[in-house]
Parts: C-alpha cells; sequence; structure tokens
C-alpha cells in the first residue's frame, strides 16, 4: 500500500516512475529512524569522495535557479512594453507623457493620470515598440535556454554521483558480510538481512536520487523567488509570505492526522498480507481441517480494516495537494486585486504584478515539494540507519599478522579442553578433548540440539571458541588464517547449497581454475555423472538455489563432487536424511564413502548403519561427547549408543542385528 | 483485461464515479475562471483606473477559489473511497476465488505467485484507479478546457497552443519510450544484484569453507557494475526531462509575448487577454504533461490486471456437490476404485488405475519413489485433487457426493511440509479441534512427542509462533502437525512422509504413542523407507502411478520385482 509514499513522490518534476514501484508493497513504512540528524550526516558523508562534483552541482544549481527566477521578472518588462505600447497609442500623437498626464488630471482621471505618469517609456501615439520587445525577448529565451542547459548538466553530474555513491554502499556491504562472524547470520533472521542488504540499500539510493537535486533546487528557488519579490514588491511579498506558514500549518495539521492511520494502513496491510500468506501457503490445511469459511471471515474482516485506514489516509493526505492548491489561489487573488490596486494608483507596473503573480505561483510549489520530501526522508534515512548498523557490527577476529603455516601431514586433529557456548548464559560444549588420527573416520552420532553440527563447525573455526585449543596437525588453528585453515577442509553440508549456475560452475566451484577433466572426474566419482548426461544440456544445465529440475539427492550429489574436487585433507560430512529417493541415496552414499577413503573426516551420521566402519564414534548429549569407542565396543558396553541402535534397528532388515527379541519393546515401526 | 476488471470491479462505485466526474469537473472549470477573471481585473479595471471593480472582480475569485477547493476535496473523498473500495473487493475476490481453487489450481500457479497477485498487482491496479480519480480525471478536463478558455481569449495564437503541445508530447514521449526498456533492464540488474547477496546469505557457511570469499566479490561486483551502468543511463534519461519540460514551457510563453504582442499593437487583442492567454497555456502543457506521466502506470496496471484475471478466471476442478450426502454408512474406510489422475493436456496421468481399501484398525503404507504418486494418491481421499477417472469412496460414499465439512471432519491429515500458522502452540493446536480443551491439546502434545519441549518453553501452551513456524526446528514442527491432527481423532489418519525429520528414537515412541489411538481408525502412511513400513498391515508399492504390488511385507518380499529392488537398495545403503 505505498501509494501514500508513492504520490508525494510524484512532484511536477517528474522522477516518479522509479523502479521502485515494482516492489511496492514490499517495502514497509516510511519508519521513523532513531537519529536523524547523526544519520543523515553520516549518509551526506558517503558523499565525500565525490566532494569537488558536489561543489560544481551546487554551484550550477545556483545558476540555473538563479536564471530560472529572472526570467519571469523579464517577460514581466516584456509585458510592461506591450502595455507601454497600448497606452501609449491612445495618446494624441505630438504631446509628451508629462503633457498626457496633465490632460488627463484635469479631465478628472487622477488614477489613470498616476499609471501613466510612472510608466517609463511611453511615447504617446507611437504603438508598441518592437525592438524594444524582440530585444527583450531574446534576452528572456538566451536565459531560459541556458538555465535548462545548466540544470540539465547538473543533473547529469549529480546523476553519476549518486550512482556511483550507491554503487560503492553496495561494495561496501557485501564486503562487511565477508568479515562478519558467522554468529551474526545465526542471530539475525535471514529475510531481515536480506532485507538490509537489498531493499535498504535499495532505498538509500532512491532516497538520494529524488532528494538531492529536488531539495537542492527547491530551497534555492524559494529564496530565489523571495528575493525576486521582495524586490518587485515588499508589501505583496509579505501577501504571498503568509501564504507560507499557512501552508505549513495545513501540512502539519493534516499530517498529524493522517500519521496514525497511515500507520494503522501499513500494520493492516501487514495483517492481511500475513492472512493470505498463511492462507495460500497453508491452502491444504485450511481445505482439510474444514477452515474455508474461519479464513474467510478473517480476511473479510481485516480487508474491511485495511480499507477503512487505507481510505481514511488516502483521503487526508489527498487534502494536502488541493488545500496548497487552495491557499495559492487565495494568494493569486490577493496579488491580483492589490496589485490591480497598485497598478491602478501608478505605484506598480503592470508587468510587475504578472510577473509576481508567476513568482507566487513558483513559491507555492517548490514548498510542497520540500513537505512531501520529509516523508521521503526520513525512510531513507531510517533505511541508511539499518545498513550503517550492519556496516557497524563486529567483525570476526582479523587472522594473526604473521600467522603459522599449515603443516599439511594428514589432518590430525585434536580438541584440547575445548568450551564453547553461542550466548553467555547458556554453555554448550564444556572441557572436551578428542583426537582424530591421520587417515581416521570419526562419527559424530546423537540427538538434536546435542553439539554435533558446532562441534565441526569449531573445526572450521566458523565461530571462535572460548577456551581450550583446536589443532591441526599440532598447528593451533587460531594461529593460522581462516583461509589456509579451510582451504585444508572439504566440508559437505546437510543443506545443499547451490548457487544459480550451470552444473560444471558448481562442480568446479571446489576448485578455482580445475580443468574439465578435473571436473569430469570428480563428476564421475561422486556418481553425478551418471544423471547429468540424463540431462539435455548435460553440464551446462542451469540449476538455482531453488534446484529446479534436481531431486534433492542430485544436488547432495553436486556438493560431493564439489568437496572431492578440492581435495582437502580433512573432510566433514553433515549427512542427508530427508526426504531424498532410495535410488539416489544409494549413489550418495557410495559417493561419500568414496570421498572419505584415505581422508581424516568427522561425520555427522542420522543413520547408523553408515557408521559401523567407523575408526572412532562419538556419542553427544548436550554439548558433552557421553561415550566413545568403535562399533563394537559401544555396543558391547550397552550405553546410549547401542540404544540409540536398537531403537533404529528394530524391524528392518539386517541379518547383522543381533536377536529382535532383544530389542526394547518400545519400538514398533507401523502403528 | 485491465479494462474488463475495471468494468466488473468498478460498478458498485459507478455513483461515487460519477461525482468524482462531476466534482473534478466544476473544479477545473472554477480553476480555469480564475485567469479570465484576472485579464477583466486588468482590461476593465486596472486599464480604466476602476478600483471598485477590482474589488468586486476580486471577491468574485475569491468565491471560485472556494468552490474550486470544495470541489477538489469532494473529489478527493469519493476517489478515496472507491479506489480503496475496488482494492478491497478485488482482494476479496482473488482470495475466495483461490479458497475454492484445488490442490491441482494450486500447484499450477504456486502459493508465491497467488499471494503477490493478491497483494501487490491489486495494489498496482488501485494506485492506477486513484491517481486517475484524483488527479487523472482533471488533466484532460483542464486540457479541453484550457484551450477553450484559450480561444475565447484569442483564436489567432491557437497555433502556439498547437505547437507547445506537440513538441511537449513528442519530448515527453521519447524520453518514456527510451526509459521504459532501461527501466526493465534496471529492474533484471537489480534482481541479479540481489541473487548474489541471497545466495552469498543462504550459501555463506559454503563460500567461507571453500574459500571462496574473493570469487564471490567478484561476481558481486560484475553484478553491481552492471547494475550501475544501467542506473546511470535510466538517470541521465531522467535528467533530460525536468529541464526539457521547461523549456517548452519557457519557450512557448517567450512566443505568446511575441506574437501576442503584435496582435495587441494591430488591436486583435487585450492586453489582459494575453496575460489570461498565457496562464491558459501553461495550465494546458502542466496538465499535458501530468496525463503523460500518469500513464506510464497503464502499463503495468495492465500487466498485473491480467495476472488478477487469470486467477479469477481459473475455475476450480473439485466442486462441492449439488446434493450433499452428510451422514455416511460405514466407519473409517477408505476405497480407491480404478482411480486415475492426470493433469489437464499432461501426457501421461500421475496416477493410473489404482484400486485399494483400507478399514477400521488398518495401517496401509504406500511406497515410492520420488514422483511415483504417493502425495498425489494420498491427496485424492481428502479431495484436495478429484479423481480424473475411477472413483474415491470414504465410509463408503463416493467423495465427490459427500459434503466438504463431513468429509474433512472425518479426517486427520499430517502434511510433508509441517506448516504452522502463527499465533500460539494453542493456537495451532485448536486448529484441528476448535473447542478442544487443554487436557486434550496436552494428551495430543504428549502422544506426538512434542510434550516435553512445549513443557520447557516459558509460556508453554502460549508460546508464540511466527508465521511459518519458523521460530520452531523443523523435527518440532513436524511433531506439533501431528498433535494437530492427534487431538481430532479423525477416523482416518493420513500422514504424508511425516516422520521423515523425526530422529530415529521419537519416530518410535511415537509410533508407538499413536497404536492405542488408532486402534478403530484408518492409517495411511506415505513412506520412503522399507524400515518404516515393514510392520504395516498392507504396504502398496508405487511405480510411476501405477500399483506394482499390494501386500504384507512378507508377501511383497516373495512377489513384488520392485518391491525387492527397493529393499535392495536400501540394505545398499544400510550397508554403505
Amino acid at each position: 500500500m505505498s501509494a501514500t509514499q508513492q504520490a508525494p513522490r510524484r512532484p511536477a518534476g517528474g522522477g516518479g516512475f522509479g523502479p521502485r514501484g515494482g516492489m511496492m508493497g514490499s517495502t514497509m513504512p516510511a519508519e521513523k529512524s532513531l537519529n536523524f540528524w547523526p544519520s543523515a550526516k553520516r549518509v551526506l558523508g558517503l558523499l565525500r569522495p565525490e566532494r569537488a562534483l558536489m561543489i560544481l552541482i551546487l554551484v550550477m544549481s545556483v545558476v540555473g535557479v538563479t536564471l530560472n527566477v529572472i526570467g519571469p521578472k523579464i517577460l514581466g518588462n516584456a509585458t510592461n512594453i506591450i502595455f507601454e505600447g497600448v497606452v501609449g497609442r491612445q495618446l494624441p500623437a505630438g504631446v509628451t507623457q508629462q503633457q498626457a498626464v496633465e490632460a488627463l488630471r484635469a479631465q478628472g482621471q487622477t488614477e489613470l493620470a498616476d499609471m501613466l505618469a510612472s510608466m517609463q517609456n511611453v511615447v504617446p501615439g507611437q504603438g508598441i515598440d518592437f525592438d524594444a520587445l524582440g530585444r527583450t525577448l531574446m534576452f528572456a529565451l538566451l536565459v531560459y535556454v541556458i538555465a535548462s542547459v545548466v540544470m540539465w548538466g547538473m543533473a547529469w553530474i549529480l546523476n553519476g554521483v549518486v550512482q556511483r555513491t550507491a554503487m560503492r554502499l553496495r561494495r561496501e556491504v557485501e564486503d562487511k558480510l565477508h568479515r562478519l562472524p558467522l554468529s551474526y547470520f545465526d542471530t539475525v533472521p535471514r529475510g531481515e538481512l536480506l532485507s538490509r542488504v537489498t531493499n535498504d540499500v535499495d532505498n538509500v539510493q532512491q532516497t538520494m536520487q529524488q532528494t538531492f537535486s529536488q531539495l537542492l533546487t527547491s530551497v534555492l528557488s524559494l529564496i530565489g523567488v523571495l528575493g525576486m519579490m521582495i524586490w518587485i514588491s515588499p508589501l505583496l511579498a509579505l501577501v504571498a509570505l503568509i501564504s507560507v506558514p499557512l501552508s505549513m500549518v495545513v501540512t502539519a495539521v493534516i499530517a498529524k492526522r493522517s500519521q496514525p492511520l497511515f500507520i494503522q494502513q501499513w500494520t493492516e496491510t501487514g495483517k492481511l498480507n500475513g492472512h493470505i500468506e498463511e492462507a495460500f501457503t497453508g491452502h491444504t490445511l485450511v481445505t482439510v481441517y474444514g477452515h474455508q469459511a474461519t479464513s474467510e471471515a478473517q480476511f473479510e474482516e481485516r480487508n474491511e480494516q485495511l480499507f477503512k485506514a487505507a481510505s481514511g489516509a488516502q483521503f487526508l493526505s489527498g487534502l494536502i495537494m488541493p488545500l496548497i492548491m487552495f491557499i495559492g489561489n487565495l494568494n493569486y487573488v490577493f496579488i491580483a486585486v492589490i496589485g490591480g490596486l497598485k497598478v491602478a494608483s501608478g505605484q506598480m507596473s503592470l508587468g510587475d504584478v504578472q510577473a509576481f503573480i508567476q513568482y507566487s505561483r513558483q513559491f507555492t510549489q517548490p514548498l510542497t515539494t520540500v513537505a512531501s520530501m520529509s516523508n521521503l526522508l526520513q525512510s531513507g534515512v531510517a533505511s541508511a540507519e539499518r545498513v550503517f548498523e550492519l556496516l557497524d557490527a563486529d567483525e570476526q577476529i582479523p587472522d594473526p599478522a604473521e600467522p603459522a603455516q599449515p603443516r599439511h601431514t594428514g589432518g590430525r586433529v585434536q580438541f584440547e579442553d575445548v568450551s564453547f557456548s553461542y550466548s553467555p548464559d547458556k554453555r554448550l560444549i564444556e572441557d572436551l578433548s578428542l583426537v582424530a588420527e591421520p587417515g581416521h573416520s570419526v562419527a559424530i552420532v546423537g540427538p538434536t540440539g546435542a553439539g554435533k553440527t558446532t562441534l565441526v563447525n569449531l573445526v572450521m573455526r566458523f565461530y571462535e571458541i572460548g577456551a581450550g585449543r583446536i589443532t591441526l596437525d599440532g598447528v593451533d588453528i587460531s594461529t593460522m588464517t581462516r583461509d589456509d585453515l579451510r582451504g585444508q577442509v572439504g566440508m559437505v553440508l546437510q543443506d545443499t547449497w547451490l548457487f544459480e549456475g550451470t552444473i560444471r560452475d558448481n562442480i568446479a566451484y571446489g576448485k578455482p581454475g580445475a580443468t574439465e577433466e578435473e571436473i569430469l572426474a570428480a563428476a564421475r566419482a561422486t556418481y553425478v555423472d551418471r544423471f547429468v548426461r540424463a540431462l539435455p544440456d548435460g553440464y551446462d544445465t542451469v540449476v538455482d538455489e531453488e534446484g529446479g529440475n534436481l531431486s534433492a539427492g542430485e544436488r547432495q550429489l553436486i556438493t560431493i563432487a564439489r568437496a572431492f574436487l578440492s581435495e582437502p585433507s580433512l573432510l566433514i560430512l553433515d549427512e542427508a536424511t530427508s526426504s531424498v529417493d532410495t535410488r539416489t541415496e544409494v549413489l550418495v552414499q557410495k559417493a561419500t564413502t568414496t570421498l572419505r577413503s584415505d581422508r581424516t573426516s568427522f561425520v555427522i551420521a542420522h543413520r547408523l548403519s553408515t557408521i559401523r566402519d567407523a575408526d572412532l564414534i562419538l556419542v553427544m548429549e548436550d554439548g558433552r561427547i557421553v561415550e566413545q569407542g568403535t562399533h563394537d565396543e559401544l555396543l558391547e558396553a550397552g550405553g546410549a549408543y547401542s540404544r540409540l541402535y536398537q531403537a533404529q534397528f528394530v524391524g528392518a532388515f539386517d541379518d547383522d542385528l543381533a536377536d529382535p527379541a532383544a530389542a526394547p519393546a518400545a519400538a514398533p515401526l507401523a502403528p | 483485461m485491465l479494462a474488463r476488471l475495471l468494468t466488473v470491479y468498478l460498478k458498485p462505485y459507478t455513483s461515487l464515479l460519477v461525482a468524482v466526474v462531476v466534482f473534478q469537473l466544476v473544479g477545473t472549470i472554477a480553476s480555469l475562471y480564475l485567469p479570465t477573471l484576472n485579464a477583466d481585473i486588468i482590461d476593465n479595471g486596472v486599464a480604466k483606473g476602476d478600483t471598485t471593480y477590482i474589488l468586486q472582480v476580486g471577491a468574485l475569485m475569491l468565491g471560485v477559489s472556494l468552490v474550486q477547493v470544495v470541489c477538489s476535496v469532494a473529489a478527493v473523498w469519493f476517489g478515496a473511497r472507491s479506489a480503496m473500495g475496488f482494492g478491497r473487493d478485488v482482494r476479496a475476490g482473488i482470495f475466495t476465488q483461490v479458497g475454492r481453487f484445488s490442490a491441482k489450481e494450486m500447484g499450477r500457479f504456486g502459493a508465491p505467485t497467488l499471494i503477490t497477485r493478491t497483494t501487490n498487482d491489486v495494489q498496482q491496479v488501485q494506485m492506477l484507479v486513484l491517481l486517475t480519480c484524483t488527479m487523472m480525471v482533471a488533466a484532460p478536463i483542464t486540457a479541453v478546457g484550457g484551450v477553450f478558455m484559450a480561444l475565447k481569449q484569442d483564436v489567432g495564437l491557437a497555433w502556439i497552443i498547437v505547437v507547445s503541445v506537440t513538441v511537449l508530447v513528442a519530448a515527453i514521449s521519447l524520453i518514456i519510450s527510451r526509459m521504459v526498456p532501461q527501466f526493465q533492464r534496471m529492474q533484471k540488474r537489480l534482481d541479479a544484484v540481489n541473487r548474489v547477496l541471497r545466495e552469498q546469505i543462504s550459501g555463506i557457511r559454503v563460500v567461507r569453507a571453500f574459500v571462496r570469499e574473493d570469487e564471490e566479490r567478484a561476481r558481486f561486483g560484475i553484478a553491481n557494475d552492471d547494475l550501475t551502468d544501467t542506473a546511470m543511463r535510466v538517470g541521465r534519461l531522467m535528467a533530460f526531462m525536468f529541464p526539457t519540460v521547461l523549456l517548452v514551457l519557457n519557450v512557448s510563453s517567450v512566443a505568446v509575448m511575441w506574437f501576442g504582442g503584435h496582435r495587441v499593437d494591430q488591436g486583435d487583442m487585450q492586453v489582459g487577454s494575453l496575460t489570461a492567454f498565457l496562464s491558459y497555456l501553461m495550465q494546458i502543457l502542466m496538465s499535458i504533461m501530468m496525463a503523460t506521466f500518469m500513464l506510464v502506470l497503464v502499463p503495468r496496471a495492465s500487466v498485473s490486471a491480467d495476472r488478477i484475471t487469470e486467477v479469477l478466471g481459473t475455475e476450480p476442478s473439485v466442486l462441492p456437490p449439488v446434493g450433499p450426502v452428510t451422514t455416511t454408512t460405514s466407519r473409517a474406510t477408505v476405497e480407491l476404485r480404478g482411480a486415475t489422475f492426470a493433469y489437464p493436456g499432461a501426457e501421461d496421468p500421475v496416477l493410473r488405475d489404482v484400486s485399494l481399501r483400507c478399514g477400521p484398525g488398518m495401517t496401509t503404507a504406500i511406497l515410492g519413489g520420488t514422483g511415483s504418486g504417493k502425495t498425489t494418491l494420498i491427496n485424492l481421499v481428502p479431495r484436495l485433487f478429484d479423481a480424473t477417472e475411477g472413483e474415491v469412496l470414504v465410509d463408503g460414499v463416493d467423495v465427490r457426493e459427500l459434503d466438504p465439512a463431513t468429509l474433512h471432519s472425518i479426517i486427520g491429515l499430517v502434511p510433508q511440509k509441517a506448516f504452522l500458522f502463527s499465533g500460539t502452540i494453542r493456537s495451532n493446536i485448536l486448529y484441528g479441534k476448535e473447542d478442544a480443551t487443554d487436557e486434550e491439546i496436552w494428551d495430543a502434545l504428549r502422544i506426538a512427542q512434542a510434550e516435553d519441549f512445549v513443557r520447557d518453553l516459558d509460556l508453554g501452551l502460549d508460546a508464540p509462533v511466527s508465521q511459518g513456524g519458523t521460530n520452531f526446528s523443523g523435527g518440532q514442527r513436524q511433531r506439533l502437525a501431528m498433535a494437530r491432527a492427534i487431538v481430532r481423532r479423525p477416523e482416518i489418519y493420513l500422514f504424508d512422509d511425516s516422520f521423515s525429520a523425526l530422529d530415529m528414537g521419537t519416530d518410535s515412541r511415537l509410533r508407538a504413542a499413536l497404536k492405542p489411538i488408532t486402534r478403530d481408525a484408518t492409517v495411511i502412511v506415505v513412506a520412503q523407507r522399507v524400515s518404516s513400513v515393514v510392520d504395516a498391515d498392507q504396504i502398496i508399492v508405487l511405480d510411476d502411478g501405477a500399483v506394482v504390488g499390494a501386500g504384507t511385507h512378507e508377501q511383497l518380499l516373495e512377489s513384488c520385482a520392485t518391491y525387492q529392488e527397493i529393499v535392495a537398495s536400501q540394505e545398499l545403503v544400510e550397508a554403505a
């Protein structure tokens, strides 16, 4: 419902149909900024690299506005010449202006006489002086043409400044993303973060683009026009000036009254959209649980609320334009009358009145522009604030200045009394120690939330540990650069992340500059080749985040190929469990086995069957390792692992399984 | 499409719209009258030195201004009401229509686009209506009226109007026509920048794990440069706009003064008329400029209107029966007789000739690979789809003849993707049974293995659930979704692969807890893994939409090749 945002943003200057229109409704209300002035100053600070151009823009604006401002005065002179010609023609030829004035006075027409007396170039008996008119109009034309050219040049340069500044801001934001610690991404909801780096940055750019030029020219015009008005007639200027506070009061009063309605409109819009989203996404449930009628009733109610708030808000905000116009018209009437009286009494020329009328028109327009900009500025600065907040967020600890070199001696990983927690008030991992020997595979099992994923994330140094140390081949990983550390580790995550690009590019992501042979070899080793060949575009098939034409299993295979290609000395696998087609899953299993051979590996296992041959099994619960050992040892111990194992395998097809009758009774598989 | 949508949905507002036009007409005439009065002041007051006349006409001008503002305010009032009312009605129209859609139509459109169509697209068209009412209507009236009034002042200068209007329209159209494709390109490039950022955020672990920050920076750099490049072009075109318009306006005034001066000199025209003519010309040009800018909205609104009309024009494929059956004879039975389902125009049916029978106390498992038609089969029971051939009977009655309320009241469905509504845990469970007591709710949570974590929440049942349930883990969501079905105590349970997000311990405990309450119910379970279906009373094996085997685990092991294949593949998985 951003009609409200749009309408005032469509001033006569016409930058109104920006791309913003495309996201209407998705941008949220023009939130108030918290610290308007400091933030606004910082936005201006973004322009520092363009300082010289900004000064040029300022100069050009002054020139352009001045020229535009003196235009009506020149046209007023032209009117005077015409009017004087008309008056002159009516006078008998041969007499002087002075004689004509006296003759009029003698006839008792004192007012006409006064007016005539004030005229400067009346030649009785002569018509309009077209030479003088031509010169004046040529001058006006010249002034207008130069004004337009200067204004155009200014807009051109300003556009460059704004676009470059926006580009720098986007780059800065993107750069920042790479320096933020992972914990930042965990704490800030993804949608929120996305909205900051996209919508808010975009809003800042739009605001800069729309406000800078208009605000500048509007303010300058106001000053210039006011100056001209005072120069022509201080009395009329006073009359015109009364309209300023009047307009402001009207705008303020309406804005104050419409503000709560707008806020209501936004909240109602949000609620309604939320309801629509839920009703459509949960369509199946709404239908099957028979909630169609309730849902519709709720919708009707919210829709009606929105209608009420929106039509109220639109009406009130729609009032501003007619009312300001009305004030402008009042102005016009007063100036026409007072001006008329003054011309008639010879205190003022007709041309000046005409010029004045034009000025008073030019006066109200920038006034409304400035008034409507305030909304836009508020929302733009609020967006800037959110962007700055991101830019100011704490970064991850920088890499050591003199980093230790990785040793590449087979990938021995050791945890020494490691403690870690995501938040200070809740401990997760405490005093954890473990050793993964080179070439060994370490399986981690345990219920959700036990800290399995956290453990491997610490190896990657995605998070900083609280106490203790982790070493890779004897080197403390916090003394290495992150790049060196991660360069030795390959990771396959549970959520298969592919970027929009071809399958080839997605595999090649594992190793920059990989040759076609290497990519194909990796694809073959991980069973990617098989299904890719069946695709019409083969390796050139474009995939995206959502995966489109690939199944979950196939996507997983691609990420495995990617890890395979990177030839890591240490491997981390977070196994996928969810609805993968069983036949594809066989391939995934085989591929991971290929990948694991001869490498130190950490496997987060969801299916115990896959880890029986692990060299070491860690059973985690609540951040602690409650059991460790090989499959056989742990089964024998009859602890947590054996309970988990039996729960999973009762009724499954496993010939190796100990007597099913011995399994606990609590595990029937289908009700 | 735009025209049709407007005609249909603006019809209830005809009288309001007529009021808008009338008020705009009167208001515009009033504002057009002002320069004439001003000319009158100059020609009959100032030129003759008649101060009384000046004051009289001044009072008249004041009155005219008053009429003008009253009319404008009234027009805004009626305009806002009709535009917002129009938006409300279209939204309601789409919402109701989508509510009648079956899973087939939902699948065809997809929820995200339907949401956009109900919100953004309606917004676009509504905007157009609003701006038309408040500004656009006035533009042609001003233009026509302005021309009329200007000609009344002087016909001899008419050609200046023609020339300046032509030049203005040509200049603006030229700039806009070059700008529109650039805008589209810019939108695409903006999308590209946002896509890279989105990918970087969602794939942050992968980017870091593979040490690809530099490549990502480069990738973003290209997208950023592309965007800046196009934005620069658009901005440059935009920079032309204002000075050009200003130039046309100013040059026309100079022309009026020069040629008007000659006419005044020849006595064809009065000085006051010259001033008035100038005012009218400005008003004409301004209104035309406004109209041109507004016209830019039309293509976009018309695309939106097309998208809206498409939804409104889609007939739901599942329609409620005319004389619905509200009582059933038997209890908790589901029967499919030769049920076939195909999407319209599709070559191969998703399901072909499926027959099965489930009775009370019986658990039926449906097994098959992805795309084998399992979900479609289960969706036939609550009539999310209608079988294109054959029939589906619930409690002995063809579902197409059953009252939808009756049908849905005996079914408890747990969809593949656990979906929670925003609200509280309580409100989500109550979704299954509106009048459930706290005791019943806790009971359902206990069976669904959700009791522990709900008890751990500070607010318990009143703990907030955010939209989509994102503040709960996948497993927790799944268990709450189960509780929602369980609290209904339905005759028929439909579990669409609902156990996959649970870890194995929870899975088995849940199954055990379900057993007593499903003793008299029919349970249909869609599954991927053989291990989760061995105990089922009957297993239906689907392959490519057809039943290739039905029976118990032992029977199928002996008789069904596909089943053996699946079992073998999973044994491989187990052993890998």
